[in-house]
């Protein structure tokens, strides 16, 4: 038996990821009135949302490659990554939503920021539908492929560009038109790097064992 | 170069005027659409007539474009649902995919453009008109309808492939425009509440983006889905 051996950017991403854990809840946080505490969601919200557009972003890629080579482990490559993707969006609304519950009193608002993330993860989970529906194996890789590069380009207005001409509560739009990482405290962006790039580390790790289990069950189908 | 322009802007106008004639020589389908239009409208006007201080200018923004929304996906829907099998490898021999795909945007944004303004007139008519700025309404139809055209069309490519085609054009579609919607219904309020145009601009200019976006998309993606 072979002994398994951890390869160097997964020890990287435990390392990082106790950083940000252990950091985000024990490092000094600037005091701020109604926010508090809760102003340490933000290392773990913000995080969630970069993870799903970095992996969005790599299954469009994959998408087009498929597109234009036709090789269906491309196909493969940008499900699974759009499915790691929907799993770390639901977190971000998970941890957005206890975080507005903190602040605001409630758990959803009706906010443009907030309406049109649940749309645009709607638009995504038709993806999902899309592929149940379709049998041959190249015809579900093209359409799907068309379909994703398609609701990307629809998502991207929808979430970052909508929300900020009106007025919404979400740090980040409405008013304040930029992210404000740059403002923040020292102490802050420490984690918050970290944090971001743990996360989508993190994200690229449980991308791979899905991918690998997917190759493996095709490949056990074949043998049955 | 120069020919070959002109030749493919011929192609795209002799598709587009085979869907109108195919349109207008069996007139069941338009005139199936105008009566859901219509029956639609009528149902509204139906249930408000018995209290009809109730219908407060959203509500009837609401009700026009839910009505207006579900008929323009029956409308595009059948641009590829309803095609015989074997036709598109008829026009698969004769055109580049690329002028097919652009002639049924422009036929569809002009099917659904004359269905919105029909059912404008129908809401005018039956409940009343709360819309105070004329004008820039009529804008925000053609847009509206131009936006719907061009993102519709290639789902309904998309779910000519599947079983279950109408199902799945629905489940695809309605995430898909509500990004056109959400804005169009923010200018309807403006212009019911007759806001000085300017305030509106803003909005108008991202419509217009989208479409332009979308539009580009699906003329660069319809190949793909065409080999098939």
């Amino acid at each position: 038996m072979n002994k398994y051996k951890l390869e160097w950017w997964k020890i990287l991403t435990i390392v990082l990821l106790y950083y940000s854990v252990i950091g985000g809840f024990l490092i000094p946080v600037p005091r701020l009135h109604i926010l508090n505490e809760s102003i340490r969601m933000n290392y773990f919200h913000v995080p969630m949302w970069f993870t799903m557009m970095a992996l969005f972003t790599y299954s469009l890629y994959s998408s087009i490659q498929y597109l234009r080579t036709q090789d269906i482990s491309f196909d493969d490559k940008a499900a699974v990554a759009l499915k790691v993707a929907f799993f770390f969006g639901g977190l971000g609304l998970v941890t957005g939503m206890l975080w507005g519950n903190a602040t605001w009193g409630t758990f959803w608002t009706s906010d443009p920021k907030l309406n049109n993330t649940a749309i645009g993860l709607l638009i995504y989970s038709a993806y999902f539908v899309l592929r149940g529906y379709l049998e041959d194996e190249t015809q579900r890789g093209r359409l799907s492929a068309v379909y994703n590069i398609f609701s990307y380009l629809v998502f991207i207005p929808l979430i970052y560009v909508l929300p900020r001409l009106t007025d919404s509560l979400h740090p980040g739009s409405g008013d304040n038109p930029t992210f404000r990482l740059f403002d923040t405290a020292h102490n802050m962006k420490l984690v918050v790097y970290t944090a971001i790039s743990s996360f989508i580390l993190l994200g690229f790790w449980f991308f791979t064992l899905l991918l690998r289990l997917r190759s493996l069950k095709k490949i056990h189908d074949e043998a049955v | 170069m120069y020919n070959s322009q002109k030749k493919n802007l011929q192609t795209l106008k002799h598709l587009f005027l085979k869907e109108l004639t195919l349109e207008l020589r069996r007139k069941s389908v338009i005139s199936g659409l105008l009566l859901y239009l219509f029956s639609t409208a009528f149902i509204c006007y139906l249930t408000f007539s018995l209290r009809q201080n109730q219908i407060t200018p959203l509500v009837w923004s609401a009700l026009f474009w839910i009505t207006i929304l579900f008929t323009t996906i029956n409308t595009i829907a059948k641009s590829f649902i309803g095609e015989k099998k074997g036709r598109d490898i008829y026009y698969f021999s004769i055109a580049s995919p690329e002028a097919i795909i652009i002639s049924k945007i422009i036929y569809n944004f002009l099917l659904t453009v004359i269905l919105s303004f029909t059912g404008f007139l129908l809401f005018a008519l039956l409940l009343k008109n709360p819309i105070a700025d004329l004008g820039l309404f009529c804008l925000i139809i053609t847009l509206a309808s131009m936006g719907f055209a061009a993102s519709l069309t290639l789902l309904s490519g998309i779910a000519s492939k599947a079983s279950n085609s109408h199902i799945l054009m629905t489940v695809l579609s309605f995430p898909i425009v509500i990004s056109v919607l959400l804005i169009t219904v923010k200018v309807t309020k403006n212009c019911i509440d007759g806001l000085d145009r300017s305030v509106s601009t803003n909005d108008i200019i991202t419509l217009l983006a989208i479409n332009c976006a979308v539009t580009a998309a699906s003329y660069l993606l319809f190949p793909y889905i065409w080999r098939s």
